[in-house]
């Protein structure tokens, strides 16, 4: 029995927007930032999720899918095209709306491609690779698979931190902002800040949206039926390189989709995002969600980068993420919000129990 | 030709130290099937530690210190968190020693500080060279080599005649069956974790003064490391040494016929492809090591 | 149902308390109240593989900080330092800029370490209109000109210049160039091989290393092969000690030249021997003992060295030099404008001529946000074991 999850889906809008007026109210707009910021991050780990929590397969490499969505939008569009300023070809190509003639940061002028159509080739993009690294990758199980996923995450890596064209270490600068619809611009400034805030979360909520879907659904059934024992899946006859190839890639989509927003949102891209650290980091936030959990998964994610990107914990940053992510997992496997909902209950019939006769919230719970 | 035989030995080299790690790594994991990606960070503290003892004691001692101190870490480390893991899922204990990593990595930055070290060269200077058919090395290479073998042989005649090392191999093969057997597979494992961490400090300290220790350098070897002992095969020792001069080998020889920049991506490269074409390492046995699903 | 519930209400709650009114901390409007302290920001890598530049640069602030206030501050006023790590950590340096410009309302910023960190945001300064004075060496920090961002340390073209000066008069005229696969060490080639042809130089081989490569003996080896009269070395630690290891262990006696990022003791002692004979260009503050007493810089680098080195003991290095730089630029431009607000600031630092520092003399001009010339540099060598002024 499926039904949209419209209540969840409300409440956490309504805390968003709560967010906002409250942070605006009291003059405290920075703190969208990191939030924005987050929700994208969110939208990777989410992906993941898919992949790790119900399809049961491990990738320690998202961080290079991450890094071809956004480096594809940062090179396209940071790119003078000298052929297409004089030529039939050009003046077509523009009106299409795939390149736009621009004004960089210092007045030169420059005929790009345009962000939507970065995007466009960034997805494609995304889509071969995946397909190409997944298909015999995915073959692979445990360790070797998660040798595998970490080689490739590594290998883009390196790429990108050796090759002139894409910056080499100092990664991509000056990106510009990308104008979605006339009314939605996808840009770090503070003007449309607000405006930013909500197309993250709208962005975040949507995948949250659809990957309920999917894991209700046939496919969702299918993964979490490899989970439990591909040779038993197999047996049953469901096409389990299929479906794990299908988690992998829409993983991957998602990924690079996340990379390209944060890439004009923060206005550039930098070889770490790439890197090996930023992949575990997102397969530990996972873990701390509680894995096959997308509302756990979405809360724990958020709230760990957003603090992190405050700078909350100063030059403890990573101690601390360490130190949250062993106990998540080594306490609460299951996320930790198994334990917040019983201590909650508990609470909440702790209070009640003053009253006589209400046990209307008393559940046997198991730990 | 001479220059061939120096590729050689620089990738003899920089595989010993790669070497090392997987050595480590694939003991714990035969022993317990935990992948402790933390494995980088022993070799990491046993540098370190060496290098802040060699200030009041000689060398040998300070070294020898090292390796028992990081060793108790070890130990202490399976005491305090793997036994007292309930879940045992593949992802989980891979996060946790990721988890695990992060905290030691971090927590020598606060003890130690940024700053980059080294123990005195064993023998010999920083200066000094041994040649080779005309190819040239420094004299530190040999006390790696040296180190690594004397290791091996160790280990090999430690996991054949000795009841200790048998009880260990029995609990890697079929650990109900040692438990029956009256073996105390929690001592074990801890044990090989004690072990392992000595084997990680030693490594460290004898490439300390070629490669240098500073507090990040562990994440960089367990992956090479992690990659080696996959290369030569997940828990077995001995090929995670071959596994290791082997993608030592690959990243030197490719930097003579391409730009160095893209070293790195060459030797992960070709453990891509060795992956997908022999995905039990070179040495390793089809389906045994490898099946264990999330 | 329940659960996530619950799991939203844990998240909102939270962030909530995180987001609410939280007893403001001081607004920093340049409001007349007497005493109010003057906010400078600073975003530095104390952590993380830039530690090297961003610890000693920390703790230069530190110490400058509690001097400036013990003199009286500046214009009467206290000055405060908001000091971020960023950990090396683009997308942090950008989340604690915008935090830093809106939240803490700061006067101007000062960092970050490294070059990929201010070219990220220096876009974002230049748009909310925020003086940036990077302690990063990149010349596209400064080139174009961006009228809020300045920088400290020295031009990496003028380095080059030196070195190349300094290989003519040895009769050297085909090098081989290796450099770390850093920001620092990228632009350090490119500026190696833009002027190589004007300076009649051949660059026979030009590789590049992975910057935490423990063994850099396949690389060199390539580069005997290329049979080149010197290497020049652009990178940071651990590559300066380990490629001049690495040289002696294969009999290489060609002359080895390193980057101004050579600059620590440190790196002497971790190459031990072999480090005798490098050459470099640096600033003075490393041979400030044998400068002449008369000579303008003196007075500044040896009261630097002798306060740092008593305070932290441990060796002073140009990194630090570099924020100490930075934050004197903006305390002069703040005591030259007489008023703390940012315009007259910008302006005011603009205009500094002949100011005295570690890395040289500055003079800014609205062409030159970097103020350093060739005279800025000293070509030094080792001897010893300690560092030395080059003479032929």
């Amino acid at each position: 029995m499926k039904k949209t999850p419209v209540v969840p889906v409300g409440i956490v809008a309504a805390v968003l927007a709560a967010l906002q007026l409250l942070a605006t109210a009291f003059g405290r707009e920075y703190y969208l930032t990191e939030l924005i910021m987050a929700a994208y991050y969110s939208v990777v780990v989410l992906g993941l999720c898919l992949l790790m929590g119900y399809a049961g397969q491990i990738s320690l490499g998202h961080g290079g899918f991450f890094a071809i969505g956004g480096y594809t939008s940062a090179i396209l569009t940071t790119r003078h095209l000298p052929w297409a300023a004089g030529t039939d070809w050009g003046g077509w190509l523009q009106r299409a709306g795939v390149l736009a003639a621009r004004q960089d940061l210092y007045g030169t002028d420059m005929i790009t491609v345009t962000p939507t159509a970065a995007f466009a080739a960034a997805m494609a993009l995304t889509l071969a690779v995946s397909l190409l690294i997944g298909y015999p990758a995915l073959r692979l199980k445990g360790h070797y698979l998660a040798m595998a996923t970490l080689g490739f995450g590594l290998i883009v890596y390196r790429i990108v931190l050796g090759s002139e064209f894409a910056g080499a270490a100092d990664g991509i600068t000056s990106v510009p902002p990308w104008r979605i619809t006339p009314g939605l611009v996808l840009s770090g400034r503070r003007a449309v800040r607000v405006a930013n805030y909500y197309a993250a979360w709208g962005f975040a909520l949507l995948v949250v949206l659809f990957l309920i879907h999917v894991t209700r659904s046939r496919v969702g059934r299918a993964l979490r039926s490899i989970h439990g024992g591909e040779t038993a899946a197999n047996a049953m006859g469901i096409h389990t390189a299929g479906y794990k190839l299908k988690a992998f890639v829409i993983s991957a989509l998602l990924t690079a989709a996340a990379g390209c927003c944060l890439t004009h949102y923060n206005g550039g891209i930098w070889p770490s995002e790439a890197g090996a650290l930023k992949s575990v980091r997102y397969v530990a936030l996972v873990a701390a969600g509680g894995m096959a959990n997308l509302w756990g998964v979405l809360v724990i994610s958020t709230v760990l980068t957003f603090l992190s990107l405050r700078g909350c914990f100063g030059t403890f940053d990573h101690a601390v993420f360490g130190i949250i992510l062993i106990a998540i997992i080594s306490l609460a496997p299951q996320g930790p919000l198994k334990p917040v909902a019983a201590w909650l209950r508990a609470a909440g019939r702790a209070l009640r129990g003053g009253r006589a006769g209400d046990f209307a919230g008393a559940r046997t719970h198991h730990a | 030709m001479h220059q061939l035989l120096q590729y050689a030995l620089s990738g003899v080299t920089v595989g010993s130290i790669y070497a090392v790690v997987a050595i480590g790594f694939n003991l714990i994991y035969r022993t317990t099937g935990i992948l402790n990606f933390a494995q980088g960070e022993f070799v990491m503290l046993g540098g370190m530690t060496a290098v802040s003892l060699a200030a009041f004691v000689p060398l040998p001692v300070a070294v020898a210190g090292a390796v028992g101190i990081v060793a108790v870490c070890g130990g202490a480390m399976e005491i305090l968190l793997f036994r007292r893991l309930r879940s045992h899922s593949l992802l989980h204990m891979i996060v946790i020693t990721i988890g695990l990593s992060i905290v030691v990595r971090e927590a020598a930055l606060h003890v130690w500080d940024e700053k980059v070290r080294s123990l005195p060269y064993f023998t010999g200077t920083e200066c000094s060279s041994v040649r080779i058919l005309g190819a040239a090395i420094s004299p530190q290479v040999f006390w790696v080599l040296g180190t690594v073998g004397v290791v091996v042989l160790a280990l090999h005649v430690f996991f054949r005649h000795t009841l200790t090392g048998k009880a260990m191999r029995a609990c890697s093969s079929n650990p109900e069956a040692a438990m029956l057997s009256g073996i105390n597979i929690r001592n074990v494992r801890t044990l090989t974790f004690t072990l392992s961490g000595a084997l990680g400090a030693l490594g460290g300290c004898v490439i300390s003064p070629m490669a240098m220790t500073q507090y990040n350098m562990g994440t960089g070897l367990a992956i090479k490391g992690f990659a080696a002992a996959i290369l030569g095969g997940l828990g077995n020792p001995m090929a995670g040494v071959a596994g290791g001069i082997l993608v030592g080998l690959a990243e030197s020889f490719s930097v003579s016929i391409m730009p160095a920049a893209y070293k790195d991506a060459t030797a992960f490269a070709i453990l891509l492809g060795a992956l997908l074409v022999r995905p039990h390492g070179l040495f390793g046995s089809n389906g045994a090591e490898g099946a264990r699903e999330l | 149902m329940k659960r996530m519930f619950v799991a939203m209400l844990a998240g909102a709650v939270f962030m909530g308390s995180v987001i609410a009114p939280l007893p403001a901390a001081a607004q920093g409007d340049e409001a007349a109240a007497p005493a109010e302290p003057i906010k400078i920001g600073a975003l530095f890598a104390v952590t993380g593989p830039a530690s090297f530049l961003g610890a000693p640069e920390a703790k230069t602030v530190e110490m400058l900080v509690e001097q400036i206030n013990a003199r009286g501050g500046v214009l009467g006023r206290p000055i405060e330092v908001v000091l971020k790590d960023t950990a090396g950590s683009p997308q942090k340096a950008v989340s604690f800029t915008k935090q830093l410009i809106e939240e803490e309302q700061v006067l101007a910023i000062i960092g970050p370490s490294t070059s990929g960190e201010t070219m990220q945001i220096k876009p974002v300064c230049e748009e909310q209109k925020m003086i940036l004075v990077s302690c990063a060496a990149a010349e596209v920090i400064v080139n174009p000109v961006a009228s809020y961002v300045f920088k400290t340390p020295q031009k990496d073209s003028q380095a080059v210049a030196w070195i190349y000066n300094t290989m003519k008069d040895l009769g050297i005229s085909r090098i081989g160039v290796v450099s770390g696969n850093t920001g620092f060490g990228q632009a350090g080639k490119k500026q190696l091989e833009d002027l190589a042809a004007e300076h009649e130089i051949e660059i026979a081989i030009s590789e590049v290393y992975d910057k935490g490569a423990t063994d850099l003996t396949d690389i060199l080896t390539k580069v005997q092969a290329a049979d080149v009269q010197a290497i020049v070395n652009w990178s940071i630690v651990p590559a300066q000690s380990i490629i001049a290891k690495n040289m002696r262990q294969l009999g290489m006696d060609i002359p080895l030249f390193q980057s101004h990022g050579f600059g620590n003791i440190k790196y002497v002692e971790q190459a031990g021997a072999a480090a005798e004979g490098t050459l470099f260009p640096c600033g003075r503050l490393l041979v400030a003992d044998v400068l002449p007493d008369d000579h303008p810089q003196k007075a500044v680098l040896t009261s630097y060295k002798n306060d740092y080195e008593d305070r932290y003991d441990e060796e002073v290095s140009t990194f630090g030099g570099h924020a100490y730089d930075a934050l004197m630029i903006v305390v002069q431009g703040v005591e030259n404008a007489g008023t703390a607000d940012r315009e007259a600031v910008r302006d005011a630092i603009e205009g500094l001529q002949g100011f005295v520092g570690t890395g040289g003399i500055f003079s800014f001009s609205p062409e030159d946000h970097n103020g350093l010339g060739l005279d800025a540099f000293e070509m030094l060598t080792v001897k010893h074991g300690r560092f030395a002024v080059y003479t032929k």
